[in-house]
């Protein structure tokens, strides 16, 4: 396959998936928002939300420390000038499949082309910040329909599993960043206080990971903080979890291995191990946070080395 | 025989001149006659909504984000006995044939030179003419692979052939298109009539493109050369790349090593044998051509010239469907296959010979005036419906280089019945068939119907408003 077509796909798969990813985190985020809480001020859960979404810097430089519900929305969901909003997301993963339209099934191209006119024609109309949850709902629905497009339409050549890596790196990253939200604003919410295990954050960010009816069938455990990130990141069999996600990036690059890839399926390797051995009580100081952010990284670590070995990006040295 | 000018009625597809219903059109007028207007106008926004999802658009440059345009489709289709496109058919076979036989011998022997047919001026002043192709033997002896032959009917319904294209003719994805889109929409028609099938289109592209392969190549790998998304036509590079199961490739995919051309892929370089190319000459080898093109392969013409790699259309095809070639185009018959022509051309004065520039400066109210290098229906006039000012002002342009325009009479292009605001009413049509040359020449039935949707108006290009139709050629 063409290294070309093939960086394509993979972002196809990073670009869907980082919008699923970011309206889930939305989801979570908007509902707490509209919940009396007690120490905390709405502005402080935006202001982890972007510093853990990297969006911190681009965000304080258009609006400063002015975290209001509806302009987080707004930058988040639709606007125009985050590369990395919901809305350009679904653009840039209409471009990629565009790009090689010729590569993948006429259904999927159609399928992410479609979602990209309804989003443009629907935003501001009918999408907007004070109809976010219609939005987030949309975009899911949307992704589920792609997902079975891609199922019930893809050859499983190559491309197929460029764009499953992409998918899952960026699942992955997503829902890590998502945990560490979570854990962020428990660690405010409860400075300085006995800590009280409030569920009912715990419960949202499982629902909004499709995964709460799921928790209650495999876990006899309560909805608390830790459980929530065991259950997120180790369990094998739950579709949003870390180690799934690590184990279809090391299963998918290793149909694809070619001679210099030997380095980075090692890496996939200890990404995919590391989660399936391990367990709350293996880690270490950092704890679980430590853990989330040491998968981003390696995430990060296996993008830019997938990059260099099939898509012919030129790394600087 | 003339033409008719415009002052005559224009030959109708449909209806002849006291209102009878064509033969091939009687199946289809009878249904027609019974379709409601709501029904078609419905069929029509359904057509629309299709084209807009699957992304049968061009590109228009400097909007993105799915701004594409459509080009407008007319639900009523044209139709073609098979009488009239076995007779058609005939002549464009002859036609291509002596057009690719004149671009070999114009880059070898040049025989037609030495006979006195065309002046040495004519080829070697002409931009068109590739120096880089002399003496290059390409496989089959074939130049244009694909040609696109632009004809329009006039006066009782004769075909004339307008415009041969046979450098990157484009169009054919419309024309596959169309009829998938007519089969959607009223799959009944199709069983009330025996309409030639189409579809096969990009296997016999395909077959075609292996046909001429470099020799010894038992499995040839093809690709199709895109400039990018960017172009106004990457719909349809995207579209028969796919169709056909090869690579889309752009320049930055392919490099050359060894004398070898390679594309980049996730498993190594893989040797490319057929590229089809849908970049101009000019911007294909920047070592060789324009040395600012990034569109294209460095060294890849030196590949060509070892005779390592096919390129399709050849290079330098253009000396051959230049304006100021095509009044020969009858002598080239004449002389490479000694047959008389069985297509004509529209009668077409040459500006550069002092006679035909004062008949057209005489009679520039009637006759078309078209820029020899002009493309896509710019830089041309239409005398009976220009202005005054305009036609002073060609006449300027014309006087400061007579070389650089023809002049033709204006053609009663022949009408359609066409689904536009007001109902079904008559609008101008022209037909593009495309025509296959490899190891032999094919010719899928039918081709692309293109209609000018403005009333009156005889400019059909897609950039100046004009649609396409589906095309049928009914069977025996």
């Amino acid at each position: 396959m063409l290294s070309r077509t093939a960086d394509h796909v993979y972002w196809l798969g990073r670009y869907a998936e980082r919008a699923e990813n970011l309206a889930r985190t939305l989801d979570v985020q908007y509902r707490l928002s509209l919940l009396p809480r007690k120490s905390t001020s709405e502005g402080v859960g935006w202001g982890l939300t972007l510093s853990t979404l990297n969006f911190a810097d681009r965000y304080a430089t258009r609006f400063g420390e002015d975290y209001e519900t509806h302009r987080v929305i707004e930058f988040l969901a639709f606007d125009r000038e985050n590369p990395s909003s919901i809305l350009n997301c679904l653009r840039a993963a209409r471009e990629n499949a565009r790009a090689v339209r010729g590569s993948i099934s006429s259904e999927m191209w159609e399928t992410f082309n479609a979602t990209w006119l309804e989003a443009r024609s629907n935003a501001p109309s009918r999408f907007s910040a004070r109809n976010v949850a219609e939005f987030v709902e949309w975009v899911k629905y949307r992704a589920h329909l792609a997902r079975g497009v891609v199922l019930g339409s893809m050859l499983r050549d190559e491309g197929y599993h460029f764009m499953q890596m992409g998918t899952f790196l960026e699942r992955a990253d997503g829902v890590a960043r998502l945990l560490r939200i979570r854990l962020a604003c428990e660690a405010t919410d409860n400075a300085g206080e006995p800590v009280t295990h409030d569920y009912l954050p715990w419960t949202v960010l499982l629902r909004a990971l499709s995964a709460y009816e799921i928790f209650r069938r495999v876990s006899r455990d309560r909805v608390t903080p830790m459980h929530v990130v065991e259950f997120a990141a180790f369990r094998p069999d739950v579709p949003r979890s870390l180690l799934r996600s690590a184990e279809l990036v090391f299963d998918n690059l290793a149909a694809v291995a070619n001679t210099q890839s030997g380095e980075t399926q090692r890496r996939a390797g200890v990404l995919h191990s590391m989660l399936r051995f391990g367990t709350l009580a293996t880690l270490g100081a950092g704890g679980a946070e430590a853990l989330l952010q040491d998968v981003s990284e390696r995430v990060w670590d296996l993008n830019d080395r997938i990059g260099r070995d099939f898509l012919g990006h030129v790394v600087p040295t | 025989m003339e033409p008719a000018a415009i002052t005559v009625a224009p030959f109708d597809e449909m209806y002849t001149a006291d209102g009878q219903v064509r033969l091939p059109y009687s199946v289809y007028s009878d249904w027609l006659i019974r379709e409601p207007e709501d029904a078609l106008r419905q069929k029509r926004a359904e057509a629309d909504s299709h084209f807009h999802r699957v992304g049968i658009t061009f590109a228009v440059y400097g909007e993105q984000d799915g701004n594409e345009r459509l080009i407008p489709f007319d639900i009523v289709p044209r139709i073609l006995s098979a009488d009239e496109w076995r007779k058609l058919a005939a002549g464009l076979r002859q036609r291509v044939q002596a057009l690719n036989a004149f671009v070999a011998d114009i880059y070898h022997g040049q025989d037609i030179l030495r006979a006195g047919v065309l002046g040495p001026a004519q080829i070697f002043c002409n931009d068109q003419y590739r120096p880089e192709m002399q003496g290059l033997d390409v496989p089959g002896g074939i130049y244009a692979h694909i040609a696109g032959i632009d004809v329009v009917r006039a006066g009782q319904g004769e075909f004339y052939v307008l415009e041969d294209n046979l450098r990157v003719p484009s169009g054919v994805s419309y024309m596959l298109e169309d009829r998938k889109m007519m089969m959607r929409l009223f799959p009944e028609l199709f069983a009330l009539n025996r309409v030639a099938p189409v579809e096969h289109y990009p296997d016999r592209l395909l077959e075609n493109l292996a046909s001429v392969a470099p020799a010894g190549v038992a499995a040839p790998v093809v690709v199709v050369l895109t400039p990018g998304a960017h172009n106004s036509a990457y719909f349809e590079h995207a579209f028969l790349a796919q169709q056909m199961g090869v690579e889309l490739v752009e320049g930055q995919d392919l490099f050359v090593r060894g004398g070898f051309v390679y594309m980049r892929t996730t498993q190594g370089p893989q040797r490319v044998d057929v590229i089809y190319r849908r970049i101009d000459d000019d911007f294909l080898d920047p070592l060789v051509f324009r040395s600012d093109s990034a569109l294209g392969v460095p060294g890849l013409m030196s590949a060509y010239r070892a005779g390592r790699v096919t390129i399709a259309n050849a290079i330098g095809t253009g000396i051959a469907d230049d304006k100021s070639i095509y009044p020969y185009v009858p002598d080239m018959v004449r002389f490479y296959l000694g047959e008389e022509p069985l297509l004509s051309n529209v009668p077409t004065r040459i500006l550069r010979q002092p006679d035909d520039l004062a008949y057209t400066l005489a009679h520039l109210d009637e006759l078309v005036v078209k820029e020899v290098h002009g493309a896509g229906g710019y830089g041309m006039l239409v005398g009976p419906t220009a202005s005054h000012a305009e036609r002073e002002d060609f006449r300027l342009r014309i006087l400061a280089a007579p070389e650089k325009y023809i002049a033709q009479p204006t053609l009663a292009l022949s009408s359609c019945p066409t689904f536009v605001e007001e109902g079904v009413a008559p609008r101008h049509i022209d037909l593009r068939p495309f025509v296959l040359s490899g190891k032999e020449i094919t010719i899928v039935p039918g081709g692309l119907t293109r209609v000018a949707l403005r009333a009156g108006s005889l400019v059909v290009n897609s950039s100046q408003g004009g649609g396409t139709k589906d095309t049928w050629v009914l069977e025996d």
